[in-house]
């Protein structure tokens, strides 16, 4: 490790505006950090504190028509000829030798960054050669030896592979390799692990460690997740609207954080280390309200005229589980697994191919119009994406009337009141009923989404992944809206989730889904103390602790699937 | 519960529309989708005047009896080529200074030795009159009437704003008349176009399936037919007997057969996106019927792009009507349209003499431009949440 002061980049007081036709609204507002060589620092906030824009202000790639109007930006300060990013021209030369060259980014989404249409290799070798004054032949060497240092197997033969051929992992390597390829002074990473599952993310978060101290590269990574940050941070800098509200050493923030904001952020967190204290267990006679069995449903791929099958993906491949009146059961997985699959069976978005959905006695997977049009006044569902679950030409009212209205439960002034009724219990001002979607941010969406679920008073909720497109302190808002349904109501509940600490906060009984089927299912408790299937272990053993004292302390768990 | 409410406003979700800049937030947030496009589209500048331009453009046309000062088919062989006069305002006479319009009359000349026609002013002045009696006309077809908006006080003298053609008809009046039906020609063929694109495209898109496969063959049947040659054996095949515009209509209904393609793919692509879209999956949960989700949930959000594309199609439809009857295909005389007009300037005295005979021209150009842009501004505008 290198000494303490040593700093690589130096913000001062950076001002960043984006000129509109009413002036210039500043984004940024006397943003001053350093970033030290050698060292990771985590830059955390919600969604809109303008983490990305500061990374992009330091490639001078601020996105149009964001202008930086004060402060400046130093390319090693302490040299004699310390370079203002900010100053510099940028179209010109001298800014695109450092983009790259000295100062490299990796983003959230690896599959739109990388060229579907130019082979891995290629794009590494370009990146090396724009730097570089080396041939060809030397340059594929060093891409080789790049995909090698990210453990990416048989590096020669992934040269020549394309961006579509390699999973989401394996591209965030390729694109980790591709901006170490120059060995650059500092890495920009705006939330590169976000868009991957937990089991992946651990391993590019240990890849990354591991890079860095080997070539003592300056690390930026942008996130959300406090727990990233407790593995990953020597330095913290936590910004809200604009502004940096803290910083401070990793153990000092999460220990003796002093800003209002960075606390809120951390019990928010912390908050979901335990289940919920205001969780009801169902009743211990409490009967079967959901049966499945032996549930499958398979994606058929048809090509040509007749429409004859050329694929076959298994999607849900044999599930079986039951759901008591009143409980919560979570289905946690990874994408793929087909969690959300059998959420949309048992609603019967799909139609499942083989097994039963026994809803208190009747079977949904056969159920006719009518039958169905009865179980879905009961069964009803709470979508992942509050903003594309709502249709933007509908007032809320219009939204959550809309299924009273269809299956003529209430009309004219009793339609209102019900709907005063629905917006008053997920805590939305029922003024706000003549009010588009557009007009509420996403955690007041989602609430107008489980309205809409509610309103037909139904017995079994299937809410897919309801909290993972909200900033981590709305998130709890949202559980604990729910639980108080729950309690209320007496709902029942099928929970998917990718996060395990959401599913230990909310759920009863967890069943663990991989490739299809379910590995594991059992008390959430028992689940998360004593692990039994290799995958659950690998699962649960990836799951970042946002504890920075905790760190290094566990044994990671690799799951490899046998091969079928 | 509360301070996520109070964390500021739905600007920081990064949704506020684009549109909204200007107004306030309370007016925002009860603005409907209509509303937003409206403010959208108030901000593209070009797009309101091509509005403007093509209001100005059918008024003309539907009120083309009065505002053309003759009949579009007289002809008067001492004003053979007679060139475009300027309308004067203010008239100074012996008595006075008076604000009356009139044009300085042109005599009709010829050169003795090339034996060319020319026009010389005659220091006579003509005096104009608004809704003045003119040639008698049925307004629509119904009306008979006299008035013209302007028209010589002397029946007899002339008055040629945009000069005249070989046979001394007003071209002002011809350009008038042209306007109409070129205007209006293609209209009925855009709107079959756009029934059979949204619904054989909706059904394509909806349904998915055998179905969606046999529409996409035939939309690609269709767009593999050679349109000209069909064009040609049409105006062939058509009986002679009928009226030349009976003719016309008919061809431009067989065209807009084959218009409804591109509508019909755009139209399916969308229905097949949104079908799984969560709002729409929503409302299936929700127990809406087919029909509604159809037409309460899915179409509305295809309406502006809709317009958008149609607003599109008439140039394209005026184009092919001009491009046709120039090459003698479409429209012919004693038909009037800008087509048939422009086939007139097709020699080279038009361009050496006459080159008044192109003003056709600049319509046609005028009129596609304005749709254009009001195309493209409605476009833009009819995604409120985008850039």
């Amino acid at each position: 490790m290198v000494t303490e002061a040593d700093p690589i980049i130096r913000i001062e007081t950076l001002n960043l505006g984006f000129s509109s036709r009413k002036g210039v609204v500043d984004v940024l507002h006397d943003v001053s950090f350093d970033l030290h060589r050698g060292k990771t620092t985590c830059v955390v906030g919600e969604s809109g504190s303008g983490k990305s824009v500061t990374a992009r202000a330091i490639l001078n790639m601020v996105p149009r028509p964001g202008v930086i109007n004060g402060g400046r930006i130093l390319f090693r300060p302490d040299a004699a000829e310390a370079v203002d990013l900010a100053k510099l021209d940028p179209r010109g030369q001298a800014i695109r030798d450092i983009r790259g060259g000295r100062i490299a980014m990796i983003f959230q989404e690896p599959m739109s960054s990388l060229s579907p249409v130019h082979t891995i290799g290629n794009q590494i070798t370009e990146a090396i050669r724009l730097h570089r004054t080396v041939d060809r032949t030397t340059a594929r060497k060093m891409a080789a030896d790049a995909l090698a240092q990210v453990e990416i197997p048989d590096p020669e033969a992934a040269l020549d592979k394309y961006s579509f051929e390699y999973s989401g992992g394996m591209r965030q390597r390729a694109m980790i390799a591709m901006a170490l390829s120059c060995r650059p002074d500092v890495l920009i990473a705006d939330e590169p692990t976000t868009a991957l599952d937990v089991t992946t993310q651990a391993e590019i978060l240990d890849l990354m460690t591991s890079l860095q101290a080997e070539l003592g590269t300056a690390i930026m990574f942008i996130t959300h997740d406090m727990g990233v940050v407790a593995e990953l941070a020597d330095a913290v800098v936590v910004m809200e609207k604009g502004r940096v509200v803290e910083v401070g050493g990793i153990d000092q923030i999460f220990a003796r954080p002093a800003h209002a904001y960075t606390r809120r952020l951390l019990s928010a967190v912390k908050h979901l280390e335990e289940p919920a204290a205001a969780k009801v267990p169902p009743a211990a006679d409490a009967p079967d309200i959901l049966k499945v069995e032996g549930l499958e449903l398979r994606f058929e791929k048809r090509a040509g005229f007749f429409q004859r099958v050329s694929d076959v993906t298994r999607a849900v491949d044999g599930v079986s589980f039951a759901l008591r009146e009143g409980e919560a059961l979570g289905i946690v997985g990874e994408s793929g697994s087909g969690k959300t699959t059998v959420g949309r069976c048992v609603a019967r978005v799909y139609e499942p191919n083989a097994g039963r959905i026994e809803y208190r006695g009747q079977d949904i997977a056969s159920a006719g119009h009518s039958q169905l049009s009865d179980v879905r006044q009961q069964v009803r569902m709470i979508f992942q994406d509050p903003f594309a679950a709502l249709n933007p030409r509908m007032t809320v009212k219009q939204i959550i009337a809309e299924p009273l209205v269809v299956n003529d439960v209430a009309r004219g002034t009793e339609l209102e009141d019900r709907v005063t009724t629905l917006l008053r219990d997920v805590g939305l001002e029922p003024s706000m009923m003549e009010r588009y979607p557009h007009a509420f941010s996403g955690g007041q969406r989602q609430r107008i989404v489980i309205a809409r679920a509610i309103a037909l008073d139904p017995k079994l909720v299937i809410a897919d992944e309801p909290t993972s497109a909200l900033d981590v302190s709305i998130r709890t808002q949202v559980l604990d809206l729910l639980l108080r349904l729950q309690a209320e109501r007496g709902l029942s509940f099928i929970f998917i989730s990718h996060d395990m600490a959401v599913i230990r906060y909310f759920c009863d009984r967890v069943a663990v889904m991989y490739r299809g089927r379910i590995v594991e299912i059992g008390d959430t408790r028992e689940i998360i103390d004593s692990p039994q299937h290799p995958y659950t272990k690998a699962l649960l053993s990836s799951v970042p602790i946002p504890d920075p004292a905790l760190r290094g302390t566990r044994m990671r768990h690799r799951y490899v699937p046998e091969v079928a | 519960m509360t301070d996520e409410r109070a964390s500021g406003p739905p600007g920081a979700a990064g949704v506020a529309p684009q549109a909204a800049i200007g107004h306030s937030e309370r007016d925002v947030a009860i603005a409907s989708q209509w509303q937003l496009t409206r403010w959208a589209f108030r901000r593209h500048k070009l797009a309101v005047v091509s509005l403007w331009v093509i209001g100005a453009l059918y008024l003309l046309s539907i009120f083309a009896e009065v505002v053309s000062p003759f009949d579009p088919t007289q002809q008067n062989r001492r004003a053979v080529y007679h060139p475009p006069q300027m309308i004067h305002f203010i008239d100074r006479t012996e008595e006075g200074i008076r604000l009356r319009p009139y044009v300085y009359e042109m005599d009709r000349q010829r050169d003795q030795r090339t034996l060319a026609v020319t026009y010389v002013p005659s220091g006579e002045k003509t005096y104009l009159a608004f809704f003045g009696r003119g040639d008698a006309y049925k307004l629509w077809g119904l009306f008979p009437a006299e008035r013209h908006l302007l028209v010589p006080v002397n029946p007899r003298d002339g008055f040629y704003l945009f000069g005249a053609d070989r046979l001394g008809r007003d071209m002002f009046s011809r350009v008038i008349y042209g306007t109409r039906i070129s205007m209006s020609i293609g209209l009925v063929g855009v709107a079959i176009s756009l029934v059979l694109g949204v619904v054989l495209g909706g059904v394509s898109g909806f349904y998915g399936g055998r179905v969606d496969v046999l529409i996409q063959r035939l939309i690609e049947f269709v767009l593999s037919l050679p349109t000209i040659p069909i064009w040609l054996a049409l105006a062939a095949a058509l009986p002679p007997d009928w009226p030349i515009y009976q003719q016309y209509f008919v061809i431009t209904l067989i065209v807009s057969l084959v218009g409804w393609t591109e509508l019909g793919r755009v139209v399916r692509g969308r229905f097949l996106a949104m079908k799984n879209e969560d709002f729409v999956i929503a409302a299936r949960l929700d127990g809406a019927s087919e029909w509604r989700i159809i037409w309460r949930h899915m179409l509305p959000s295809l309406s502006s792009h809709i317009i958008a594309s149609l607003t599109l199609a008439i140039p394209l439809m005026i184009l092919a009507e001009t491009g046709l009857s120039f090459l003698g295909l479409g429209l012919t005389p004693p038909a009037i349209s800008w087509g048939v007009l422009l086939k007139e300037a097709q020699n080279i005295v038009s361009i050496s003499q006459a080159p008044w005979l192109f003003v056709p021209g600049g319509f046609v150009v005028l009129a596609v431009l304005a749709f254009n842009f009001l195309g493209d501004g409605l476009r833009d505008a009819a995604d409120p949440y985008g850039h």
